[in-house]
């Protein structure tokens, strides 16, 4: 029997600390909508998703209303469109974001991923296609995300990839001009893209998958920093053990949410992903709990390490708790999403540079910064090949998603709303990386031995 | 199935009466209770047995209305949720 001080804590983790099933994300294969026809393969993925996904959002109330957990979001991940669209030779793929858009509302989902592209050596003419139509696409929709894969730790980085995703997102930041540059949320670079992540906007039901599946992403910066509040002034090593603790419980419940959606849907449970996801409430913040170790502000020297140890003592912790782990799992520290990273960013306190650092160690990147309008799309492929590069070293997943405003400048603030917040616009170095960028190639895949 | 009923909120006379009738009126029954009072504070932990197919989303609406009227909160949990988090 659970003990009366046992069932006070969970409320009061979900009460007040913020517990939360961040999502619950179902993967759907659309490798069988293919079509020469472009637009008999959009009826296939609209009528694809409402199947699949139909009772989706239904089976998730039930289990919030059953365990007294909020999910906050239902999503869906499907196949990368490019595959999908790789049987027509259409040239804009736009029609296939509408389907998706169409389909994930019919169903009530909150946001679908797989609007993507998969190019760490190459492009096929599908490939092209979809970069192409991303900014289109990104502001002609409202749910759908989008994520183009430039590197990989075996293939290397694609820099013609990466120079076309510097122009692709300045492209989406000015069809989406009048909303802050919207688009930029809902595209994310990546390097080792994973293909079972249930967090947008990376989201995409990877080839090797089943024909369905359920991966659920739980949440709770929050629970974590009110457990360090009981171990202040104490040494890192009773830090690390609170975290593994915490995570473990957290985990745990994302663990039972995945096993009951999976059972009632009648679809396979995929993973556990074990990130640490914030939101812009106060007091679901990662970058408080970086602050609770003892720093300042977030930004300052220390939180690198800061950050390293609570990724890792959060895998360990939720590693023993889950029957399948993976996905992204490790600490977001996306900077509109999170009170305390916006509060470093206005105060002065937290730069890209020491960020960049910071994504050394953690997931999953530079994620949600706003840059000024005027940022040269050369300077944000730079960023990105910086970004891929740590991915690409460390075999690590890694991602850009910046959102360069238009007409905006430092000092200013975007508000995206909901979940995805509010940013303040930060400053990028403005010394070029034009002829670097311009130089295209590849980035040859690095040296497994030798690593140092 | 079974569940962990909390009642949480400001002390007064007939909080336990009215929630278990509420309950009984409902088919679902009371296997254990405990209750505390901190300073004015009231807590109540039940654990209880609803028949299978309870329509949970109904039976939590009846409870946070009652709740809502008399100024505490009231939820019903299944059970496995607790164990999940506190056992390995």
């Amino acid at each position: 029997m659970i003990n009366n001080s046992e069932i006070l804590q969970t409320i009061e983790m979900i009460d007040q600390q913020h517990l939360d099933i961040r999502t619950v994300t179902m993967g759907i294969s659309l490798l069988d909508c293919a079509d020469p026809d472009i637009a008999a393969c959009r009826r296939k993925v609209y009528d694809k998703i409402c199947s699949r996904a139909e009772n989706l959002v239904r089976v998730c109330e039930d289990i919030e209303h059953e365990f007294g957990i909020p999910i906050v979001n239902k999503r869906i991940a499907v196949t990368p469109m490019a595959l999908v669209a790789a049987a027509s030779e259409a040239s804009d793929l736009t029609p296939l974001a509408k389907a998706m858009d169409e389909g994930a509302k019919a169903v009530g989902a909150s946001f679908i991923g797989g609007f993507s592209a998969l190019v760490s050596k190459g492009f096929t003419p599908a490939d092209r296609a979809l970069i192409a139509s991303i900014p289109e696409a990104l502001a002609s929709t409202d749910i759908v995300c989008s994520s183009v894969n430039v590197a990989t730790t075996r293939a290397g980085i694609n820099m013609d990839a990466v120079r076309l995703m510097g122009e692709t997102v300045k492209a989406a930041a000015e069809a989406t001009a009048d909303n802050g540059g919207m688009a930029c949320a809902k595209l994310v670079t990546f390097a080792n893209a994973v293909e079972d992540n249930p967090f947008m906007a990376g989201a995409f039901h990877g080839t090797g998958e089943p024909e369905t599946v359920i991966n659920v992403g739980v949440s709770g910066p929050g629970v974590v920093h009110n457990a360090l509040l009981a171990v202040k002034g104490r040494p890192f090593d009773e830090v690390a053990d609170t975290i593994k603790k915490t995570a473990f419980r957290i985990t745990r419940m994302g663990q039972l949410v995945a096993r009951e959606a999976s059972k009632r849907l009648g679809v396979p449970f995929g993973i556990v992903d074990l990130s640490l996801a914030p939101t812009a409430d106060i007091g679901d913040s990662v970058a408080d709990i970086l602050e609770e170790m003892g720093l300042e502000s977030v930004g300052t020297h220390g939180a690198t390490a800061a950050l390293a140890l609570l990724n890792d003592a959060v895998k360990k912790g939720g590693v023993m708790a889950s029957g399948h782990v993976g996905g992204l799992s490790g600490a977001f520290i996306p900077v509109s999403e999170d009170a305390g990273m916006i509060r470093a960013v206005a105060s002065g306190a937290l730069c890209i540079d020491q960020l960049t650092a910071m994504t050394s160690v953690c997931s999953v990147g530079l994620d949600m910064i706003a840059v000024p309008g005027d940022t040269p799309a050369a300077t944000i492929a730079a960023i990105i090949a910086d970004e891929a590069a740590i991915g690409v070293i460390n075999s690590k997943t890694t991602a850009v998603r910046l959102i360069p405003a238009p007409g905006k400048v430092v000092g200013d603030t975007i508000d995206f709303g909901g979940l995805l917040g509010s940013a303040p616009v930060m400053p990028v170095h403005k010394l070029g990386s034009d002829a670097f960028i311009a130089r295209g190639g590849r980035i040859p895949a690095p040296l497994g031995s030798l690593r140092n | 199935m079974r569940a962990i009923v909390t009642v949480i909120g400001k002390d007064r006379v007939g909080i336990i009466a009215d929630v278990c009738s509420l309950l009984a009126s409902n088919s679902v029954n009371i296997l254990d209770i405990s209750q505390t009072v901190m300073r004015d504070y009231f807590t109540m932990i039940m654990l209880v047995e609803a028949p299978e197919g309870t329509d949970f989303a109904a039976l939590s609406a009846l409870l946070d209305d009652e709740g809502e009227k008399t100024g505490l909160k009231i939820r019903i949990q299944r059970e496995e949720i607790f164990e999940a988090m506190h056992r390995i």
